[in-house]
């Protein structure tokens, strides 16, 4: 076995949470960031070892710790892999943009994030099934103490919220689990996911599994505890909140409900569909007339997760990956709308929209960097968003007009209230002497939202970077769902290009000669 | 030769019972002065009548009585939760009132109670086992005696306890009669060719003079005072060993004297397991007071370790005893922290609201508060998840989906009163703050259950390997 760097990047940001808890604010403040950059770091390594096109599970680790009940076996696809690589970009942004804003017990704070980065890796590399649960609702403590502790005033019924909506979609998928380790004898994942579980059956643990991943997603109808957690949470935990811990809905999709219920998934396309067609209208609407940024961010949160849950159920190969690269893109956009919101929250103490205004004015280069992410939020050809959104469309076309036709809407919305939202904070007039008296970025402002706007400016302009290592696998699930897929309503028929239509003799010749030698 | 080998099958309770009378006249003439020796050698007896428990196996006094993986099991449990409850009762009785002697002497009769209600395997024996248990019991409830609420609680806990044992003892003369045997092997055997319903009276009886014992639902109103008005060391013992003899037996009966009538006990356990979850929850959430909270915890956790006898499989019983063992550790480590709430004068406080705001003045405590309950709410990756996993687990084997899928749901309405509790302790402005943990043996239980709860996953495959050989000793 070669070395364990995925059980390293768990335990590091764990002892380090422990550390943390025994030394003064300042310490721990330099203790999280180097741990997390240190991660980040290994996370980097990690993506620059992963053998694209080679073994679908990679740094496989598996030591028989916990007897026959179930084990510690990690190991990731470029699936996984895209996502802690997001993880650990975004957890030192985090610290960062918690540097000041958090001023009352730093050590418990900071110990908080670093047990959750340790989750988070976890869920994304976790081979086993219930090691996989454990991590993804363990990953409620940290967050509930997060909201609970350092939020705003509203925090308590938030983090009541938060945590009762997720758990109780959790526990229902503990069950199905259960028995679906019990029926097939295994809880390996990789095992479980070429497993045919009974059609009969699919249906039901499909259920059980849409329960959990719709309330961590979040989808409408149960995505109501997300505006209430997004508001009340720091700035740095409504970053991952929106960056990563939303992904586990759609990694859970993309990991349990796709390849181990396909015909479960097939049969039951059409509710999600239908409810990621209500959320894209519909919370995109609530957005337009929000006067709180964090909610109006939140909402279009809701909004963007619905399109990666169309991509998803599109079955097919643009669909998949789109929604793929819509989680990724969403991870870093909406993170950094989060901080830029919290940039000037930190000034002025409030996320009332009406008391900014004309930012453009004394606060340029904010001004600069909130424009970048408004119009990747948008879905602005050049940014992550685009490449996303445009596949995620395409494969809903393939797989339903009608439901390619609303989302599309959705863009629409999505550029009036983002819009909306960026004309009334930058430009215009400044709604009172303390918004125009507000000074520009900071160098530690810089360094939070540089990274991040090169990073969407990356994904937009060169995706491939991104898809390359997923691709594999998407073609793997692909195989695996087409026995179950559907078929579209497009009814699309590739015509051949003009030139060949004169050539098509010579071109079938030169086929044929292809295929002989 | 029998005889003796029998005694010698019973070592455990001979120990017990023996160094209960001689620390009897020990406290007879040392009195108070000798209280707390007395204690610790009654903490010494039980760890030493524990090990003695792992080395026996057999069956003694024709049948009376068993020995057994099972037995052992339970035992090391029971006997060490009692050690436990006996250590961290002098400093309370220090500064409540004066630590008599007589305490640790009925802990002591009480153990011996358990040890014969765990290993009966006849219905003589393990009514015999239980009074004595429940006589004791009575006794350490109303133990203040110029308490008017620790007065209250033992009446009650007599005369709700008297009727429960009325029915039980109602319940196995049914069992007799039709049966024509008190011995569980007997009893099983007349059953095995169909349950007659007279037989059937019997063991609905008998199931609920046993659920009153463990306060399952509908059994438990009796709970709720009881914890609240006994001494808060007592309360601790109450949560603790009792209930890990009574779901014992529970088990013990269930499995080896109405195995036939499975389908028949079933149905009464998926009623209350449910039933409990539920009440215990829903009780919980308007408590102030936190023993009264612990104890509807105590009735939603029961209603938990029920689901896996529900199951009636050896994974459901290797389930219930690791929950119970789980449970011990957690009931053990909450009453620990219970016992820290003291203001400033070193008075104890009971009310949930006195703990605002404790993450900032006590750290260590708030953790291990928090710890405690997140465990005992089951939220992985503490230990208290891994008891739920068992017994829901055992319930999906054995087909019970329904029972599983309703239970495990309503334990999100239990985790909301322990996040209560962490909300007050984490969120909430801070209240005065506590005394300062003055007791090394209190700070010692906080930290051991706090760190085996976090780290309990390393201890899974010993549990398994031992609660599978305790199940299999029933079937």
């Amino acid at each position: 076995m070669s070395f364990p760097i995925l059980s390293l990047m768990i335990l590091l940001p764990l002892s380090a949470a422990i550390a943390v808890l025994f030394v003064s604010a300042n310490i721990a403040r330099w203790m999280a960031l180097a741990t997390t950059t240190a991660l980040l770091a290994l996370g980097i390594f990690l993506w620059a070892s992963y053998d694209t096109g080679g073994a679908q599970w990679q740094f496989t680790e598996d030591v028989a710790l916990f007897g026959d009940a179930f084990g510690w076996k990690l190991g990731i696809d470029g699936i996984a892999l895209m996502l802690i690589v997001l993880s650990v970009f975004l957890m030192p942004i985090c610290i960062l943009a918690s540097w000041e804003a958090i001023e009352k017990r730093v050590p418990e704070y900071m110990a908080a994030f670093l047990l959750l980065e340790a989750l988070m890796i976890g869920v994304f590399s976790a081979q086993d099934l219930f090691l996989f649960y454990i991590f993804f609702e363990a990953g409620l403590i940290p967050m509930y103490l997060i909201i609970g502790i350092w939020g705003g005033a509203e925090r308590i019924y938030a983090s009541y919220k938060f945590f009762l909506y997720t758990l109780f979609g959790s526990v229902l998928m503990l069950i199905a689990m259960m028995w679906m380790a019990q029926e097939a004898g295994t809880t390996d994942i990789p095992t479980l996911m070429v497993y045919n579980f009974p059609v009969e059956a699919q249906t039901w643990l499909w259920l059980a599994f849409f329960a959990s991943f719709a309330v961590k997603m979040p989808m409408w109808p149960v995505h109501t505890w997300l505006p209430d957690a997004h508001v009340q949470a720091p700035t740095a935990g409504s970053v991952i909140l929106a960056g990563v811990l939303l992904k586990m809905g759609g990694y859970g999709f993309i990991r349990f409900s796709l390849p181990m219920f396909p015909d479960a998934s097939a049969q039951l396309m059409w509710l999600v569909f239908g409810l990621s067609m209500v959320a894209v209208i519909y919370t995109s609407l609530v957005a337009l007339v929000q006067t709180d940024m964090k909610k109006l961010i939140a909402y279009s949160s809701v909004a963007h997760m619905a399109f990666v849950t169309i991509g998803l159920f599109a079955f097919n190969r643009q669909g998949i990956e789109g929604a793929l690269i819509v989680m990724l893109a969403h991870g870093l956009v909406s993170g950094a709308l989060f901080l830029c919101v919290g940039v000037i929250y930190d000034r002025l103490h409030t996320r009332e929209i009406a008391r900014y205004g004309g930012l453009s004015n004394n606060m340029p280069y904010y001004a600069l960097f909130f424009l970048l992410f408004t119009m990747a939020s948008v879905g602005l050809p050049g940014t992550a968003n685009f490449v996303g959104e445009f596949l995620a469309l395409v494969g809903a076309y393939n797989a339903n007009s009608w439901v390619g036709a609303v989302a599309t809407v959705g863009i629409i919305l999505g550029a009036a209230y983002m819009l909306y939202l960026y004309a009334r904070v930058a430009y215009g007039a400044s709604a009172d002497a303390d918004a125009a008296s507000m000074l520009d970025l900071t160098k530690r402002e810089w360094l939070m939202l540089a990274p991040i706007a090169a990073a969407t400016l990356w994904m937009g302009v060169y995706p491939e970077s991104f898809l390359a290592p997923m691709r594999k696998d998407v073609g793997v699930l692909l195989a695996r769902l087409a026995p179950a897929a559907p078929h579209g309503d497009a009814q699309l028929k590739a015509g051949l290009p003009k030139m060949q239509v004169y050539d098509l003799k010579e071109t079938n010749t030169a086929h044929g000669e292809a295929h002989s030698k | 030769m029998t005889t003796l080998h029998s005694l010698a099958l019973a070592l455990p309770e001979l120990i017990l019972s023996l160094g209960a009378i001689a620390l009897m006249l020990v406290a007879a003439f040392g009195g108070d002065k000798a209280a707390r020796a007395v204690n610790w050698a009654a903490v010494a007896l039980l760890i030493v009548a524990a090990f003695a428990a792992c080395s026996t196996s057999g069956v003694a006094f024709n049948g009376l009585y068993t020995a057994d993986a099972f037995s052992a099991f339970g035992k090391v449990l029971v006997f060490g939760s009692a050690a436990v409850a006996l250590i961290m009762a002098p400093r309370w009785f220090a500064q409540e009132e004066r630590f008599r002697s007589e305490y640790a002497v009925l802990v002591l009769f009480a153990a011996t109670g358990m040890g014969m209600m765990v290993s009966a395997t006849n219905l003589m024996s393990l009514y015999i086992g239980i009074e004595l248990n429940s006589l004791s019991a009575y006794v350490l409830a109303s133990f203040v005696r110029k308490d008017m609420r620790t007065a209250e609680a033992g009446l009650k806990y007599f005369v709700l306890g008297a009727l429960a044992s009325g029915i039980l003892l109602y319940g196995m003369s049914l069992l007799y009669g039709f049966s024509g045997t008190t011995d569980y092997a007997g009893v099983s055997k007349a059953m095995a060719d169909g349950v007659g319903i007279g037989e059937l009276f019997g063991l609905v009886f008998v199931m609920s003079g046993i659920a009153f014992k463990v306060s399952a639902v509908p059994f438990h109103m009796w709970t709720p005072d009881v914890y609240e008005g006994a001494p808060t060391p007592v309360t601790t013992f109450f949560a603790s060993a009792p209930k890990v003899a009574g779901v014992a037996m529970l088990v013990r009966i269930s499995i080896e004297a109405l195995g036939p009538a499975t389908e028949a006990w079933q149905q009464i356990l998926i009623f209350m397991a449910l039933a409990s979850i539920v009440l215990g929850a829903v009780g919980a959430i308007g408590q102030t007071n936190i023993k009264r909270l612990m104890a509807y915890s105590s009735i939603n956790n029961v209603g938990f370790a029920l689901v896996g006898l529900a199951a009636g499989t050896q994974q459901g019983v290797a389930a219930i005893l690791s929950y119970m063992a789980i449970y011990a550790v957690m009931t053990l480590g909450a009453f620990a922290c219970i016992l820290q709430m003291r203001d400033g004068d070193g008075l104890h406080v009971e009310d949930i609201e006195s703990l605002s705001g404790l993450s900032q003045h006590n750290k260590p405590l708030a953790a291990a508060f928090a710890i405690l309950m997140f465990s005992l709410a089951g939220i992985p990756p503490l230990f208290g998840f891994w008891a739920k996993f068992l017994v829901f687990q055992a319930a999906v084997a054995a087909g019970l989906l329904p029972l599983a899928a309703i239970g495990i749901a309503a334990s999100v309405i239990g985790a909301y009163y322990y996040l209560r509790i962490i909300k007050t302790i984490y969120f909430d402005a801070p209240a005065a703050p506590y005394r300062v943990v003055e007791s090394y043996a209190e700070a010692g239980v906080i930290l051991v259950s706090s760190i085996v709860l976090v780290i309990g996953y390393l201890l899974i495959p010993a549990l398994a390997v031992t609660s599978a050989a305790a199940a299999k000793a029933l079937f």
